[in-house]
């Protein structure tokens, strides 16, 4: 597809056909024939030719090991490894220097969590990053396991409290208390752009300004954001924002941290080795400037190019278009999904302030047995806690069954869900 | 469709009208396994009684199997099938079983179960074909073996 055929960007619907046939892996077929229906961009995205075309013209023409050797391949593998980068920054607003590859989102928040707790031994100077007894440790209740654990853990080392912002019934945070959970003693507020599980979209504005206030740090995991809609992260304000490649149409094993520069240059590195050090000593070393000093050992350069690609793809596409998309399927799925009887819509029934993840239960079903038929009729969707457990153990659910939408997913993929779902009512004889 | 394959009436049965369902005592120990890919989770108990009247042995007698559980129809109902197949055994003919059942749940579709060993298990044979709810079907029994193992260090020959 050119750009013509998308018409300019940021007007008009998407031409989910055509962009659909950039994705290979629409066209198969899973059990016994049947077309596929991929509603789990959520968990991972497919991918573009373009990008998989990025991938491998780096293998065929410019391998080499990045920020090592002089010869041509190694100069020129550096180069597009820094390009990517440089393309990357730009599709969220920010300038090269600030955004850190990592293996994924995962990495990219114990990134911040590790160089907080080595903060912990080191002087003064660092006392910004520094956690201990009496410190606390905001998060939510509606987060990724990702987004969780890694808190927990540096709680636990630290001697710090962790504290979490409610969930409401109808699965929006519950900001009443946000000035007595983030206080004077919050050191770092850790919150996700959109839930994974819910689908709402929090708002950053209040969280960020009351961080200000107290003087906290704020990371954001956007792994469901900035796929999805258009972000810009000096009009968000963070100072911390993680993601991964391979669920906005780019490769697996990369992920992004991106962090105010300032911040950059004053954290202690997380994971040490090749190509992050100043000079080395058999005594000691010293650190190379960010973003080098966070990435130890041989980067994943061809990955980077793919997901500089995957940007590309979307810029081209526009974000705005892509979030207009997504939100009309979403409202759809809600209406439809809602409407059938036994079903019930975990998270904002309204699409207000909410993204294309849409979990719900199904009297009678449990949510293992109707993936199973779902994935019979070719519904590929993803069923259990989605590493949110303390969230459905929240809500009351042992587990929800999660439709997600991208840019290639269409109005018919929906009713293909929802006849799937009576299908199963059928088979489970849970409806006549 | 390979659906019917899979979710057997038996099953199917046995999830909507679980047997020997309920924590009871007596017991002599209890095993709570939990699925951490979709949360399911079972609480097991089991009640063994001593084949000579001295210490509990691979001899001993299954009196009981207790539960209580929360999931999907093939752990619910695996869990039920365990019940029916393994309480008046002995632990030594529930290991049996458990080997039996084990090997078809590994056997990707192809296992030939005898019926003999594991009666109403034997639905369980499509299940096999995906990978993915494998975890599912041997849930109880883990916890089974568990429970059983836990008995035998706590109250077994000193």
């Amino acid at each position: 597809m050119t750009l013509r055929e998308f018409g300019r960007p940021e007007t008009g619907p998407l031409d989910t056909q055509a962009i659909r046939k950039d994705f290979e892996i629409l066209s198969r077929t899973v059990r016994d024939e049947r077309p596929m229906v991929y509603l789990d961009s959520g968990a991972t995205s497919q991918k573009p030719r373009r990008v998989l075309d990025a991938e491998r013209e780096f293998y065929e023409r410019h391998n080499a090991a990045v920020h090592r050797g002089a010869h041509q391949l190694a100069e020129e593998a550096t180069d597009a490894y820094e390009a990517a980068r440089e393309t990357i920054a730009r599709f969220i607003g920010a300038s090269a220097g600030e955004v850190v590859f990592t293996k994924n989102a995962t990495e990219a928040i114990n990134l911040v969590a590790y160089a907080m707790s080595n903060a912990a031994t080191a002087d003064d100077g660092l006392r910004r990053f520094q956690v201990g007894p009496g410190d606390e440790i905001v998060v939510t209740e509606m987060e990724h396991h990702a987004n969780l654990v890694p808190w927990q853990q540096l709680c636990q080392r630290t001697g710090a409290t962790l504290r979490w912002f409610p969930v409401t019934g109808e699965g929006r945070l519950d900001l009443s208390d946000l000035d007595d959970l983030v206080n004077e003693r919050t050191r770092l507020v850790a919150f996700t752009h959109q839930s994974n599980v819910l689908g709402t979209v929090n708002p950053v504005a209040p969280i960020v300004a009351r961080a200000r206030e107290v003087g906290a740090l704020v990371l954001l995991d956007a792994c469901q954001s900035v796929p999805h809609m258009p972000v810009d992260v000096a009009e968000l304000d963070v100072d911390f924002l993680a993601f991964s490649g391979h669920k906005m149409l780019g490769p697996n094993g990369i992920g992004v941290l991106w962090a105010r520069r300032e911040l950059l240059e004053a954290m202690p590195p997380f994971i040490t080795g090749g190509s992050m050090i100043g000079v080395v000593h058999m005594e000691y070393s010293t650190w190379a400037e960010p973003p080098q000093r966070f990435e130890a050992g041989v980067p994943m350069a061809p990955q980077a190019v793919g997901l500089a690609a995957a940007c590309d793809y979307l810029s081209e596409v526009g974000m705005d278009r892509v979030a207009e998309h997504e939100h009309r399927l979403t409202a759809y799925a809600l209406e439809r999904v809602g409407a059938v009887e036994g079903v019930r819509i975990v998270g904002p029934t309204e699409a207000v302030d909410r993204g294309g993840a849409v979990s719900f239960v199904v009297d009678g079903i449990h949510p293992h047995d109707l993936g199973q038929v779902l994935d019979d009729r070719g519904v590929e969707v993803r069923v259990g806690h989605h590493c949110a457990w303390p969230l459905h153990r929240k809500l009351g659910i042992p587990a929800t069954t999660r439709a997600s939408f991208y840019l290639y997913n269409t109005l018919e993929d929906v009713d293909a869900l929802v006849s799937a779902i009576q299908d199963a009512q059928r088979f489970f004889g849970t409806r006549p | 469709m390979q659906l019917d394959a899979m979710y057997q009436e038996i099953i199917l049965d046995h999830y909507r009208n679980p047997h020997h369902k309920g924590l009871r005592d007596p017991h002599n120990a209890e095993a709570h396994h939990i699925n951490p890919t979709c949360g399911d989770e079972v609480t097991l108990r089991v009640a063994l009684a001593p084949a000579d009247r001295a210490a509990l042995d691979e001899e001993a007698i299954v009196e009981d199997v207790s539960y209580e559980g929360m999931g999907c129809s093939i752990s619910q109902a695996s869990t039920s099938v365990l019940t029916d197949l393994l309480i008046g055994r002995t632990v030594a003919e529930g290991m049996r079983t458990l080997e039996a059942f084990t090997e078809l749940m590994q056997s990707k579709g192809q296992g030939e179960p005898d019926e003999d060993v594991l009666e109403d298990a034997v639905a369980f044979a499509g299940v096999s074909k995906y990978p993915a709810r494998v975890k599912c079907a041997l849930l109880g029994w883990m916890a089974w073996k568990d429970a059983v193992a836990k008995s035998l260090e706590k109250e077994g020959a000193r």
